[in-house]
């Protein structure tokens, strides 16, 4: 996969020694990455390997136990880093507020931060609208719109904000196969229109393959490979294979 | 306990922190107010005339038997507007406000809405808390002083309709307006308006830490509505000790 023109806003990522521990369960055990400005970076493993978890503490919303967190070499906790920097993140549910409509998610992150006026704003919604393919939806509510198109307005959520990284929580979590291309494609799409460095969290594999410039596997909370899609496959580690190869084999001669 | 108490104490403090906002919040603020409004009014007009109507049942024909019938209108003119009133929709508010507010933001909390807005940078104490606190905070004391007149209509024509009392609509009001003046109900609305701060806060707070599905949202809605109920008689005590010094 070529590697995206960068422009200046792309950033890095850097997670040093990261640990989380939710009661008596340790959830991320001194978490190591590096994700390089304007790639698409895949973070895959089984559910409960602590990549929502993860996803959370690179957006802020947890604070980690140990270890810490840079962007472009500045650490997150650091004062006014939120405002230096344009992160976005797309969340499995989508999370549109669901009182308002479409259009105003959409362009929520100006009208709040008065960032343009109205008039501006609906033609900002409207052409963030049109780039994921949902174009002339401003008017419907967030329950009027399939799970597909719920993830695709998300996105268009986070393009608003014109951001330096999107992190993408299991953006094809139940999604039938057809729209999860359809997201995929909306992935690859923006990496070659907006150059934005990509984080995505996901368990499938179809997508984490057709998406990845990079990719890490992470198991019980340590991230136990990393590397191209090509290296990973080719990694004879057990618990990577095992979970790349696992496939449904159902055993007919169980059912009579 | 304690935690839930000091959590209650600094959502409190931040909402008054973030109070120089709500211009800005100001079409949420009159969005909220006018639901509250909207959803209350026949309530609290219902709920008031009878308050006022059983004080009268209750305390007029006791007051007649020992020749005392010109204070029933002072009676049921004085409890309404210092505690009746006050109490009682603040209650209301509580059941009917306060749950919907804890179920409202502890959906959004569930289904990762208010994360949402944390990740646009938007503090969801401004964007929720200060136009529901501000909203509930106007309209519970104007709702208070409906009730109060509703529940003088309602004392007036019981004391008026029933045979055992027998109060002319005249010498109700000549009575109440003796013994009751603007202070009382000025004191009454006082207490609405804090009682007001209490249900805001703590159907807020118990929606912010809203965890679970369903389950956890109906577990916060309950305690909301509990926890308000249990601080409004509580702080009523405490006020009314303060009040009457």
């Amino acid at each position: 996969m070529n590697a995206p023109q960068l422009t200046p806003h792309a950033v890095g990522l850097q997670v040093r020694g990261l640990r989380k521990r939710f009661g008596a369960h340790e959830v991320l055990r001194g978490v190591e990455l590096e994700i390089n400005p304007g790639e698409v970076f895949v973070l895959m493993g089984p559910s409960g390997s602590g990549k929502s978890v993860l996803l959370r503490h690179l957006i802020g919303l947890e604070k980690p136990d140990d270890g810490e967190i840079r962007i472009n070499g500045e650490p997150l906790d650091s004062d006014g880093i939120m405002s230096r920097y344009r992160m976005a993140m797309v969340f499995q549910s989508g999370a549109l507020l669901n009182s308002l409509t479409v259009g105003e998610n959409i362009g929520l992150y100006l009208s709040e931060h008065r960032l343009k006026p109205p008039a501006e704003i609906a033609r900002i919604v409207a052409e963030k609208l049109e780039v994921v393919g949902l174009k002339g939806i401003e008017r419907k509510m967030p329950n009027e719109l399939s799970g597909g198109m719920k993830k695709r307005a998300a996105i268009a959520r986070a393009l608003v904000i014109d951001p330096q990284l999107i992190l993408y929580d299991e953006p094809t979590s139940e999604l039938d196969p057809l729209s999860a291309v359809v997201i995929g494609e909306e992935i690859l799409k923006l990496k070659e229109r907006v150059h934005v460095t990509s984080l995505v969290v996901s368990h499938d594999r179809d997508l984490a393959f057709g998406v990845a410039d990079r990719m890490a596997v992470i198991n019980e909370g340590r991230i136990v490979a990393i590397g191209t899609p090509e290296e990973i496959k080719a990694r004879p580690d057990p618990i990577i294979q095992r979970f790349l190869q696992a496939d449904f084999k159902p055993n007919h001669r169980n059912h009579p | 306990m304690f935690q839930n108490i000091g959590e209650m104490v600094l959502l409190f403090w931040r909402t008054l922190l973030a109070l120089p906002q709500t211009w800005r919040q100001r079409q949420k603020v009159f969005d909220q107010f006018f639901e509250i409004g909207n959803a209350s009014l026949l309530m609290v007009c219902v709920l008031s005339f009878f308050i006022g109507g059983v004080l009268a049942l209750q305390t007029g024909p006791v007051l007649v038997e020992r020749g005392l019938a010109g204070a029933v209108g002072g009676l049921v003119g004085i409890s309404m507007a210092k505690e009746l009133a006050p109490v009682m929709m603040a209650i209301l508010i509580a059941g009917r406000i306060g749950s919907a507010m804890a179920a409202e933001i502890g959906s959004m909390r569930v289904y990762q809405e208010i994360d949402a807005l944390r990740t646009m940078n938007i503090n969801p104490i401004h964007y929720l808390v200060l136009p529901r606190v501000v909203a509930i905070a106007l309209a519970l004391p104007m709702l208070v002083v409906f009730a109060i007149l509703v529940g003088w209509l309602g004392g007036a024509l019981v004391s008026i309709a029933n045979e055992r009392i027998v109060v002319s609509f005249g010498a109700f009001f000549g009575n109440l307006r003796e013994v009751v003046d603007a202070a009382d109900v000025a004191n009454g609305v006082f207490k609405s308006f804090c009682f007001a701060l209490i249900v805001g806060v703590v159907s807020c707070h118990q929606g912010l830490v809203t965890i679970g599905g369903p389950r956890g949202i109906g577990r916060s809605v309950t305690k909301a509505v509990v926890n308000s109920i249990v601080l409004i008689v509580i702080f009523d005590y405490v006020l009314t000790s303060i009040l009457l010094r």
